[in-house]
């Protein structure tokens, strides 16, 4: 049973992810991204990790690639992509780079190498993360208490960059530049 | 061969294992029920209104018209299913499918009833008790906006574009409120699995002492529901999930004053009709969340009257549970029978400017006056209450001048007094 789940949730990942590479359309892209993550929710489900598996789902599929999706709604950018690569170089350096993140996979997984339990710490935390109470109490046990300041540290990070965004890209007082001089008589207009 | 055929059934169920064909079973059941349900609280919803409006309603088709959604529904059936030119095509099959199947997912974490034995087999009366039902719950409700988000953008037309366009800002932003406004309860159940929270809603209120007076004749009469500490959240989650199903007043996506009918439009057919199944289920869906997690759930009123029958005691849990669920329905039409839609400016600030900012402010009280509940008395706990509540009612009641100023009869007003 496991097993087969676990065939249909690689197949379905996989087959998501490279339609994804090579889907043509902005919005098909974003969904292929979220069948994608979905199905990598559900191999978090298989392996008993159910907090991740619902964050999985709520972050990524439903909040991140929902505003994907609507910013390319929003700025209609639905048409083919132009074929203008922006930075220089930058096609070689993606090719090199996955191919050595392919090796290493491999690696590792010819090795059958534990990451989790590789180090006597981590097996112990792992072991006391799927103690009694269930991997979501110990989580939020761990989260709340051990790694307190890390947790609240990322979060005011976080907070920093939407704050850093919103005074970016928050007009000040000076003259309209052309798009925004057409954009406020069309809104005259309507 | 003979002795073989006739084992046959047990050897089947030998080989599956009774977990799957009790698994298999209680899904199948579950979404029978709930088609069967939606066909009859859409004819509700049709009388319900039709009442309020001094109508009659749906009343040719069966007993008080009972069949009449049966019957639209073969008609939608049989209807052609007309696809637009510009419309994108897969996206356009794949979107109603989007919209209806995560309201039934919602309904695998809420719990019916206690449990029933069956030939030997515990089987409790809830699909899966995950242990983080509620995040669940939220996870399945975020993938719901895939279903209108896309709906709209594959018509390949600009009316539904911009009602997929208004409900994406509006179910984010509702999503947000939605979320926070469930913490309070797994602080004081302890735990995110709804089985759980419905277990930590048992019993009735004792030793009820208000400002030094024993109050003796409250005993046993106040049920241990959540909603009566944890009502501010409750009407959060009630705002919050309404916006989430696209109903009115928060029927912005499909305003049919301005958008035709918003972000089907251009279904029709069974497609549309899907659509239509979504919406109702996502209705039942958040009527029987909001059961489960501020009602007790499948709890009754008096939780010591089931044990005396034994047949009782399944059947009178999931009578309860669904006079529950059936009076949060009837809430939505009402609603919707009631309130105008309301303008889009005002629903953002409502969902970023109040109920977020309120939910968190209630997370925190909750926190605070259950980080030891021995310390806090009762009346403590009802004297915040109040200051709450008047606090939230003032802040919410008067508005923002800003937004009032917007209106278009106040600015006429102001300019016609400066002239």
């Amino acid at each position: 049973m496991d097993v087969a789940v676990f065939v249909a949730v690689f197949v379905l990942a996989l087959g998501s992810s490279l339609a994804m590479l090579f889907a043509r359309n902005a919005v098909h892209v974003a969904l292929f991204l979220v069948a994608g993550q979905v199905a990598l929710a559900v191999a978090f489900l298989l392996q008993g990790a159910f907090f991740v598996a619902a964050v999985q789902v709520i972050v990524y599929a439903g909040a991140i690639m929902v505003l994907f999706l609507f910013v390319i709604m929003l700025l209609g950018v639905d048409q083919r992509e132009a074929l203008i690569e922006p930075l220089p170089g930058q096609r070689p350096l993606a090719i090199g780079l996955g191919a050595l993140l392919v090796l290493e996979i491999l690696y590792a997984s010819m090795r059958g190498l534990d990451l989790a339990s590789a180090s006597p710490e981590g097996s112990a935390a792992l072991a006391r993360l799927n103690a009694d109470p269930g991997n979501v109490e110990a989580l939020a046990r761990l989260l709340f208490s051990d790694f307190l300041l890390p947790f609240e540290v990322t979060s005011v990070l976080l907070v920093a960059a939407i704050v850093g965004v919103m005074a970016l890209a928050r007009r000040m007082g000076g003259p309209l530049t052309a798009s925004e001089r057409s954009d406020r008589a069309e809104e005259v207009a309507a | 061969m003979i002795d073989w055929i006739k084992q046959l059934p047990g050897n089947v169920i030998d080989f599956i294992g009774p977990e799957i064909i009790i698994a298999t079973a209680k899904v199948v059941l579950v979404f029978g029920v709930l088609l069967v349900t939606t066909l009859l609280v859409i004819w509700f919803e049709r009388r319900v209104i039709a009442d309020m409006q001094a109508r009659v309603g749906p009343n040719r088709w069966g007993p008080f018209g009972l069949f009449q959604t049966l019957a639209d529904g073969i008609k939608l059936f049989f209807k052609e299913d007309f696809r637009p030119a510009a419309a994108d095509r897969w996206t356009f099959v794949i979107a109603p499918v989007m919209a209806m199947v995560p309201a039934f997912l919602a309904f695998a974490v809420v719990p019916l009833g206690d449990h029933v034995v069956i030939a030997g087999h515990r089987v409790d009366l809830v699909m899966s008790d995950l242990n983080i039902g509620i995040l669940y719950f939220l996870a399945v409700g975020s993938l719901g906006v895939y279903g209108v988000v896309l709906a709209g953008w594959a018509s390949g037309s600009k009316y539904p574009l911009i009602g997929s366009i208004r409900s994406t800002a509006q179910m984010i932003s509702y999503e947000i409120a939605l979320g926070l406004s469930l913490v309070p309860i797994a602080l004081v159940a302890g735990s995110l699995s709804t089985v759980d929270i419905v277990a930590a809603q048992a019993g009735t209120y004792d030793n009820i002492v208000l400002f030094g007076r024993d109050l003796n004749f409250l005993e046993g009469i106040i049920p241990h529901w959540f909603i009566v500490q944890q009502w501010p959240a409750f009407l959060i989650f009630l705002v919050a999930g309404i916006a989430e199903t696209n109903r009115a007043p928060f029927d912005l996506p499909e305003a049919e004053t301005e958008l035709v009918a918003g972000y089907h439009t251009e279904y029709s057919g069974i497609r549309f009709a899907m659509f239509f199944l979504g919406e109702y289920v996502h209705v039942v869906a958040i009527s029987a969340m909001a059961a489960t997690l501020f009602f007790g759930g499948w709890h009754g009123w008096n939780p010591a009257f089931p044990a005396a029958i034994d047949w009782l005691r399944w059947i009178v849990p999931i009578f309860w549970f669904t006079i529950k669920t059936v009076a949060f329905v009837y809430l939505f039409v009402w609603l919707r029978a009631t309130l105008p839609r309301l303008r889009y400016d005002r629903l953002m600030w409502v969902g970023w400017k109040r109920l977020i900012p309120g939910a968190l402010v209630w997370i925190v009280v909750t926190a605070v006056l259950n980080s030891d509940p021995e310390e806090v008395p009762t009346s403590a706990r009802l004297w915040v209450m109040a200051v709450v509540f008047a606090i939230l009612l003032a802040w919410v009641w008067r508005g923002d001048p800003r937004l009032t100023a917007l209106e278009p009869w106040r600015k006429k007003e102001v300019t016609r007094g400066t002239a």
